[in-house]
Parts: structure tokens; sequence; C-alpha cells
């Protein structure tokens, strides 16, 4: 009987416990749908369920005279996707001459890497502007992609050169002595097996630059050449609370794709992360 | 090797024709390679000669008159000449080498490979540089010459008041770090920053790692009902973009017509705090913030380190009479800490440059009288509200070259730890 007690109380403090989190979770995410419904603008007079619920902020987002927020939406996902592309293609050359071949230099690389991996690429702000105002490529997206790009190399070389050595050599010589060449080895050989870290790595590479405020903000100077996350920043920051409500539709209209997409890739991701993570 | 006796000198005078890169290879009949030599370094020198010659003068003086000098637009063409010329130089050094070698080949009655051969073998060995080169040279020029920019940039007096191309800038040495220890306003400032940074770095990642393993540990309880639900709801702060959340816990939590003061503490019979002017309650608030929003990460991969547990562990503790308190810190915890830990050390470095909680939240506010920083800013908003507001560029180079020494001297100790380091075929 004694055992039956204590599991039930276990039991019973558990959900307490999950059920307190879950409303600290779900309260702030329920309070944006709210907002975002709620008519007029400013959030003093506004409700959680709303009496008078509309989408008049959705449409006002949509309305492309109006707002600039699909603007935003566009730039960010060509950003986005660019950055992943690109990224995709170099780190997975990096990582597989660093997992597979043997060459003078390799071991200064990949300690020259580690290193460049721990200092964030935005510490270097003053430079990458000064760099951007020479080079012409301020206030371009080209600019934007190539510092994200650039970036995210070294960390993800490591991710990934993590997870293809775990992919044994045999299959790569086994290929050689059957008349396989580099190229051939590399593309369908090893990176049909490397996908789950690629699957990652593009994650990765889509939603750094989807949430990175500090670079585009540095970088991207003209109203319509903004990133969701820069111009959402600007929405809010200039008359706070004022254009709270449409505020909250636009976020709104960001977390629910992002984060539908991110939960269903979420088992990939876990997975994928710890296999590189622990070896790297 | 001492004793091997040359028929001939070949190797000496290909060496000393290869410093003009190509004569060396033409001399050892290599000719189209040898040909390619002398183009490529005729061309190197015709395009870079005046970018070397006036980078380089322009690294040494950071100009001279105004305006025809723009001090900054100097130091830019002084580093890219020095990366040309380090390029250069490894073709260079390449170049005597191979000259070297082949000149041996002769003297030792070898045959130098045709033209045929070398392809083969510049395709072979050649393949992995092939591979890295795109990104290495992106590297280069969008992490690494900024790196080294900042790194010169904290040697000068660069600031509102030496602005190009109305003024030049000076190499002025050690001053600006001697002005942060020295000058009151600076000590002050840096001193206040620097203990907060380390506070929030400590306390809100310590938290948010705490809350992640206690509710896997939870949740993985195996008579516990739907575990699947439970888990998406607690995954949800990860998924969410963390700006967006970050701007609306902002308007949660702000002081006139936030939900926080208005309803949520007005229902408890709370007084309203000062979230957003009181120092101390921005930093809670901070806190507590990025705690709602790192959990999940930590949470996420805990839960994958305890399904991965066998079940025999448990079974066998159980046969021997362990408590339940015993297997959670004989067999859980340990597990479960040995697995995460590299994973949380990247936690602490994240949080240590959060901007965009510490900017979006409150930026960096509220403001301090007896300081050039906000209350909350830790030292990578501090850096870019001296860059983009107070154009303090020197001052906030000098900082960034200290905390990328704590960041990356912090890092290698704790890789030098982890085994997979000092595996040879890791590296």
């Amino acid at each position: 009987m004694n055992m039956k007690r204590q599991k039930i109380i276990r039991l019973t403090l558990s959900y307490l416990v999950i059920l307190a989190m879950t409303i600290v979770i779900v309260y702030p995410l329920l309070w944006v749908i709210g907002s975002s419904l709620n008519p007029g603008q400013s959030l003093s007079g506004s409700k959680m369920i709303p009496d008078h619920a509309t989408f008049a902020h959705y449409k006002e987002l949509f309305d492309t005279s109006k707002s600039d927020y699909l603007l935003w939406y566009w730039n960010s996902l060509k950003i986005s996707t660019l950055t992943m592309i690109f990224s995709v293609i170099l780190v997975s050359l990096t990582a597989y001459s660093f997992s597979r071949y043997r060459f003078i230099g390799r071991k200064n690389g990949l300690m020259t890497f580690l290193i460049l991996q721990m200092i964030p690429n935005f510490a270097a702000l003053i430079a990458i502007y000064v760099l951007g105002l020479l080079t012409k490529l301020i206030d371009t997206h080209l600019g934007l992609i190539l510092v994200y790009v650039g970036g995210f190399i070294p960390m993800n070389t490591w991710l990934m050169k993590g997870y293809l050595d775990t992919i044994p050599k045999e299959l790569d010589e086994s290929a050689r002595i059957d008349g396989a060449g580099h190229l051939r080895i590399f593309l369908q050989i090893i990176m049909p097996l490397a996908k789950p870290i690629i699957a990652v790595i593009a994650l990765f590479a889509f939603t750094g630059p989807f949430a990175d405020f500090i670079l585009a903000s540095v970088l991207l100077r003209s109203k319509e050449k903004y990133t969701l996350a820069v111009g959402l920043y600007d929405l809010v920051a200039k008359q706070f609370g004022s254009e709270f409500t449409t505020f909250a539709a636009g976020s709104v209209l960001i977390a629910v794709p992002i984060a539908i997409l991110f939960l269903s890739f979420q088992k990939y991701f876990v997975s994928g992360l710890t296999a590189g993570g622990t070896k790297g | 090797m001492e004793s091997t006796i040359y028929q001939s000198s070949h190797r000496k005078i290909a060496l000393g024709l290869s410093v003009v890169p190509g004569l060396g290879q033409l001399y050892n009949r290599q000719y189209v390679k040898g040909t390619f030599f002398l183009i490529l370094a005729a061309s190197f020198y015709i395009v870079f000669g005046d970018l070397l010659n006036m980078g380089l003068w322009g690294l040494v003086t950071l100009g001279e008159i105004v305006p025809r000098d723009h001090s900054i637009f100097l130091l830019v063409e002084g580093i890219l000449a020095v990366i040309v010329l380090l390029f250069g130089l490894g073709f260079y050094a390449f170049n005597l080498c191979d000259a070297y070698k082949n000149g041996q080949k002769r003297d030792l009655g070898l045959k130098v490979s045709s033209l045929r051969e070398q392809y083969h073998t510049l395709v072979d060995s050649g393949f992995p540089y092939l591979m890295i080169s795109p990104g290495f040279i992106l590297l280069v020029f969008v992490v690494v010459f900024p790196i080294i920019f900042v790194v010169l940039l904290a040697f000068t007096n660069y600031d509102l008041y030496h602005t190009p191309p109305a003024r030049l800038v000076d190499w002025v040495g050690l001053q600006n770090f001697i002005d942060l220890v020295k000058l009151d306003l600076w000590r002050k400032t840096f001193i206040n920053v620097l203990a907060w940074t380390i506070v929030w770095t400590f306390g809100a990642t310590t938290l948010q790692i705490a809350l992640g393993i206690f509710l896997a540990i939870i949740v993985n309880q195996k008579d516990l009902k739907g575990k699947a639900m439970i888990r998406t709801i607690f995954i949800l702060p990860w998924a969410v973009p963390a700006f967006v959340t970050i701007l609306v816990f902002s308007g949660m939590f702000n002081e006139s017509f936030g939900v926080i003061n208005k309803t949520i503490l007005a229902a408890l019979g709370l007084p309203a705090i000062d979230w957003m002017t009181d120092p101390f309650w921005t930093k809670v608030a901070l806190i507590l913030i990025q705690t709602w929003l790192g959990f999940p990460f930590i949470f996420a991969m805990t839960t994958g380190v305890l399904q991965a547990i066998p079940d025999e562990l448990y079974e066998a503790a159980t046969v021997d009479g362990a408590t339940a308190w015993q297997k959670f810190t004989k067999i859980t915890l340990p597990l479960v800490l040995y697995a995460v830990a590299p994973i949380l050390i990247t936690q602490y470095t994240f949080n240590f440059n959060n901007f965009n909680i510490i900017y979006l939240f409150n930026g960096g506010g509220p403001a301090v009288s007896g300081q050039n920083a906000g209350a909350t800013d830790i030292l990578i908003s501090w850096i870019y509200r001296l860059t983009m507001t107070s154009a303090q560029y020197s001052k906030a180079a000098a900082v960034t070259l200290l905390l990328s020494l704590v960041v990356v001297s912090v890092a290698l100790w704790q890789f030098r730890r982890t085994k997979s380091f000092k595996e040879e075929d890791m590296m």
C-alpha cells in the first residue's frame, strides 16, 4: 500500500510541475495570438481573449502599400535559403577533405577552424561594416549572405567532419579499387550517407540568418532591404505600444511556420547533433 | 643521405634560377609548367604591385596628408596587401621547392615527370586543396580579415574625433588598454559590464541547464502518461524564433501596459515592478526570459540521452536493492552529465555573447549615470553601443580583443580536456 501511495504522490507532483511549466510556456504564446486579434493599435485596452476579434492587423500586413512586411518576409526567406545552399555546399567540401584526406596544412587548418568558431563573427562588426563600405557590399543582400556563409564554415565543418569520421573508410577504399574517381566517391558514396548531418547543417544555416539581428542591422540600411528581425524590431521600437497589435500579428506569422518546420525536423535534429557533437 | 654523390648539380642551378619563378622549371625541361609559373608570377606582380606598395606604406604610416589619405581605407588595403603577399610567398616557396626537387631527380638520374604525370599528381594531391579553397578564401575575407582588422584597430586612436577623411588616424600603441584601466569612466564601466557579463553567463546558463535536465527526468518517468504531447509543448520555446519571443516579452514586461504588471501581479495582489527602469529587476527579467528560451534545448538533449540508457542498468540496481534516489545519483545523473557536458560548454559561450536578448529586450538599459554602458549591457552589446552609437571604434576594438582572448582561452582549455582532441585521427 505504501508503495502505491508513494507512486501516486510522485506522479501527482510530476503532473503539477508539468502543468505549471506548460502554463509558463503557453501563456506568452497565446497572449501574442490574442493581442494580434485585438482591434485597435495600442495594447493598454487589449485582452487575451478579445471581445471583437479581428484579422485587420493581418490584412494590414499583407497590404503592400501600408507595410513592408511581405517584402521583409521575402528578403528573409531569400537570404536564409541562399545562405543554406551555399553553406551546405562549402561545408560539405571542407568537411569531406578534412575527414578523408591527409594533406599538408590539415592539422593547422583544423586548429584554425577550431579557434575561429569560438569567436562570434559579429564581434568584428566594425570591420565588417568598414569592409562593406569599401567593397560597396553594404546594404546589399549579397554582402550579408557572404558574411553569414563565411561565419558558418568553421563550426559546421567541425560538426560535419565529426559525422563523416564515423562513416567507415573501407567504403571509399573499395570504391577506389573499383575505379571510382575522387568526385564520384564524394558525390555518390559519402554524401548520400551523410544526409542526417546535412539536414542538421541546412537547418542551422537556414534558421541562423532568419534569427540574426545584429549583422543584419549593421549591414542593411534601407527599409525595403530589411530582414524580418530588423523590420520587426523597427516596427516595435519606433513607437513602442502604439503599433503593438500589428507587431503581434507579424510575430504570429513568423512563429507559426517556423515552429511547424522545426517540430517536424526536430527528431532528425537532436540525433544528428548528438552524433556529430560528441565526437567533435 | 649525406653520402649521396650527385653526378651533376642541376638541383642547385634550378633552385638558383627559380629566384625568378618558372625559370627553374624551364631549366628542368618542364616547359608547360615553367611557362605557367612565369606568367603567374608576372601577372601577380602586375596586378598586385601597386596594392603591395601602397598597402604596406599605408599600414605603417596610416596616411600623411589630409584629405588625400584615408587612414581606414589605407589600413584595409594594408591588411589586404599582407594577405596577398602571404599567398604570393606561399607560391614562391612552392616554386623554389619544386625546382629543387626536380633538379635533384635529374641529379640522381631519374626522369622528370611528364606533363601527363604532373597533371595526375596535381589532381591527386591537389584535390583536397581544390575542395577547401572556395570555403577557405571566403573565410579569409569575411572572418579572418575582420579579426585582423579589429586587432589592429585596437592599437589606433580611431574615434569620433579622428574620423577620416577629415582627420588622420594614428597608431597609439597600448593607449586604449591603458585608458580602460586608468580613466575612471572607462574603468568603472568596464568592471561593471564585465561583472554583469559573468553573473549573466553563469546565472542564466546554469538555470536553463538545471531546469532542462530536471524536466527531462520528470517527463521520462515510465509511468507518466502523455509523454509525446508534453515533450512537444516543452520544445515550443525553442521552435519559435528567439527574436520574436524576446520582443513579445519586452511587451509583456512593459511597465505601463505590460500584462505582467497589469494582470498577473495585480491578480496576485502584488505591487507593480519597474521591470524596465530598475537595473536589478531588468536583470531578473532577463535571466528568467533566457531560462524560458534556453531550457528546451537542454531538455531535448537530455531526453535523447535518457532514452539511450539501457533498462538493464536499473533492473540490476533494483536487484541489488538500490533506492530510487541512489539509482538517480549513481546511474542517471552521471550518464546524463557525461553525455551532455560538451554541449553545456557551448551554452555558456553562447550566453556570454548573447547579444539578441540584451539588445532586443531593453537595449542594454536602463541608463546608469557615471558610465557609458547601460545597466544590463554585456561585453558584446557594449561593443555594439560603442561602435554604432558613440563611434568609439578603437575602444570597441580593444574590448573586442579582450573578449576574444577570454572566449578563446576558455574554449581551448575545455577542448584540451576532451578526449577527441587528443586522438590522432581526429586531428
